[in-house]
């Protein structure tokens, strides 16, 4: 590594040459660690593990085995389908609501109210998302506050369960999710000079033209960036499916929990595990590819 | 752009802005509320208000100040709380000063593996460090007969799960600060004699103080709030989120789970103040 940094020490003399390599090394020694141990290795144990199967007690072969049972159980890839579709519903639904609280925030408000109304978006993500479905809990479950105040004001007769359908999951994903889409957005659109919007109208576009030729387009790497966090988050996600879906809610994360704590079958929840980062890596690819961005143009650089 | 636009359609966009901070707050305010209500059940009605939840120190109405499994999470909650800023932080300032000073090969790839662990499932980092740790400590114990304690479940793979993607948070938000650094001061301090480690002391660092402890106070709330990552490492000493959701899926809620959640949003939200504050302070003198 460091006989490739002579180009940057080059008309220094050998004393400071030296002292900057050291530093080099010693600057990077903490980053290696960091990622090799506990990035890049467990990440490769966890490919290796997922690819050999038990024959006999302590005894292991290698074998596609874990990965022709996820083929072959419709229940496992359903699951994994099912959490991919979601996720993406919930990626567009947060983009959708996010994007014009974004643009208030960024260009409409004020300069006082600006600081504030974004320090307010923050506020739930110091919450542990444990609380925050929590709280949903006691708002939509059948004894709950929803329900009850329905009754009191003679809107319906019986309590109502509001817990425990897709609906409700994805209404507490979008919830714990959002405030990833409208920070990214928030800082791009806060960078778009207003004359950009006003030339546009200038030259005849109505409202919709501006949004979709200009606001769009420019806050394009936020939204992009905003996406990706979002969609990771969402399929990732364990504890909003759960809590709020119940046992049959039915998520990826799940079935990994299911394999490696209750079964205590790693071999299997490994390759889940595998299966479900490739899976997202893989959409997460293909959003890159359509939207023409670059990993290191959007999310890096937010 | 608002003048633009006509007076009904700005009161709807108010309308949804208004309505979407509404559905922000409501499930924090539901799960805030319920902690003061004198009931058994954390539900209306309203039973009136009381403070039993948090200090009472009888069954069933047991407060959080005096319910041992509570306290036992509160308290490994802060421990690995602790050893994670404070190690997430030095990374983290090592980070800054390596992408913000330091030119080298492949710096853009090592950058983006440097992001990558934040978007990476908690759930997946979870189980990969378990796998690691569990091979090498079966491999050690097998061949050399040697138990190795740090790495089977417990506080110290906690702490190592939750260190592998907060250190990336902590490496942004110190590394945007470094880049606003002039390095002409550092250059004036030099010309003027300094040593590199005094310039280092009495320059650099001070600048960078306020971001290296927002960063921590980050790290510190984060870790204190994580589930998926430690899900998967813990081991007999349950931080605090374990607990509380052990409690809520087996033995059912009550309101000393709302006395819990209010303490953690007010301590959570004046340890964020604190961080805008320090921010705020350096930036303008």
């Amino acid at each position: 590594m460091a006989c490739g940094t002579d180009h940057v020490f080059r008309g220094l003399n050998p004393m400071q040459k030296d002292i900057t390599r050291l530093s080099f090394i010693l600057l990077f020694a903490p980053f290696a660690l960091w990622i090799v141990l506990l990035i890049v290795l467990p990440h490769i144990g966890m490919v290796i593990i997922s690819l050999r199967e038990k024959v006999a007690p302590r005894v292991y072969e290698f074998s596609f085995a874990q990965y022709i049972d996820f083929v072959q159980e419709p229940i496992y890839w359903n699951t994994l389908l099912r959490t991919g579709s979601m996720s993406l519903l919930v990626t567009v639904l947060a983009l959708i609501i996010g994007f014009p609280i974004a643009y208030y925030i960024a260009k409409i408000a004020g300069k006082r109210s600006k600081g504030a109304l974004f320090l307010l978006c923050l506020i739930p993500l110091w919450v542990s998302d444990l609380i925050r479905a929590f709280g949903w809990i006691l708002l939509l479950r059948e004894t709950g506050v929803v329900s009850t105040a329905l009754q009191k004001t003679g809107l319906v007769s019986q309590p109502i369960e509001f817990l425990y359908n897709d609906a409700t999951v994805i209404m507490g994903l979008v919830y714990t999710v959002i405030l990833f889409m409208i920070v990214p957005l928030v800082s791009t659109l806060d960078g778009m000079d207003d004359a950009m919007v006003e030339a546009g109208y200038n030259l005849g576009g109505n409202g919709p033209t501006v949004l979709r030729r200009i606001i769009i387009p420019y806050a394009m790497p936020g939204i992009v960036s905003g996406c990706i966090v979002v969609f990771m988050l969402t399929a990732g996600s364990y504890l909003t499916p759960i809590l709020l879906g119940g046992k049959n809610s039915s998520w990826f994360t799940e079935q990994i929990y299911e394999q490696f704590i209750s079964r205590y079958n790693w071999e299997s929840g490994a390759a889940f595990g595998f299966l479900l980062l490739f899976f997202t890596s893989l959409v997460v690819w293909l959003g890159l590819k359509l939207s023409g961005q670059t990993l290191s143009s959007t999310v890096a650089k937010s | 752009m608002a003048q633009r636009r006509n007076p009904a359609f700005m009161m709807g966009y108010r309308l949804y802005v208004l309505a979407f901070f509404i559905f922000l707050a409501a499930p924090l305010v539901a799960a805030g509320t319920f902690a003061f209500n004198d009931s058994q059940f954390p539900a209306l009605p309203w039973q009136g208000f009381t403070l039993d939840w948090f200090f009472n120190d009888t069954e069933p109405k047991l407060g959080m100040f005096h319910d041992r499994r509570l306290l036992r999470g509160l308290y490994y909650s802060f421990v690995i709380a602790t050893m994670v800023s404070l190690l997430s932080v030095f990374v983290g300032t090592c980070n800054a000063f390596l992408f913000v000073r330091v030119n080298f090969p492949y710096k853009n790839f090592f950058y983006i593996m440097m992001v990558v662990p934040l978007v990476i499932p908690g759930v997946i980092l979870g189980i990969s460090i378990l796998v690691l740790a569990s091979t090498v400590a079966n491999g050690v114990e097998e061949t050399f007969n040697y138990e190795i304690e740090f790495l089977r479940p417990g506080i110290s793979l906690v702490v190592l799960g939750q260190f592998s993607f907060i250190t990336t948070i902590t490496s942004l938000v110190i590394i945007a600060r470094l880049r606003k650094f002039d390095q002409t001061m550092e250059e004036a301090a030099f010309n003027l004699g300094a040593s590199r480690t005094r310039v280092l002391w009495t320059v650099t660092l001070p600048f960078l103080w306020p971001a290296m402890f927002a960063a921590g106070i980050v790290a510190f709330l984060v870790s204190f709030e994580n589930f998926n990552t430690t899900l998967f490492l813990v081991g007999s000493e349950a931080p605090l989120t374990i607990t509380m959701f052990d409690r809520m899926v087996k033995v059912g809620s009550t309101p000393v789970l709302n006395a819990v959640s209010f303490f953690l949003m007010v301590g959570s939200g004046l340890l964020a103040l604190l961080s805008i504050l320090v921010q705020r302070d350096k930036t303008e003198t």
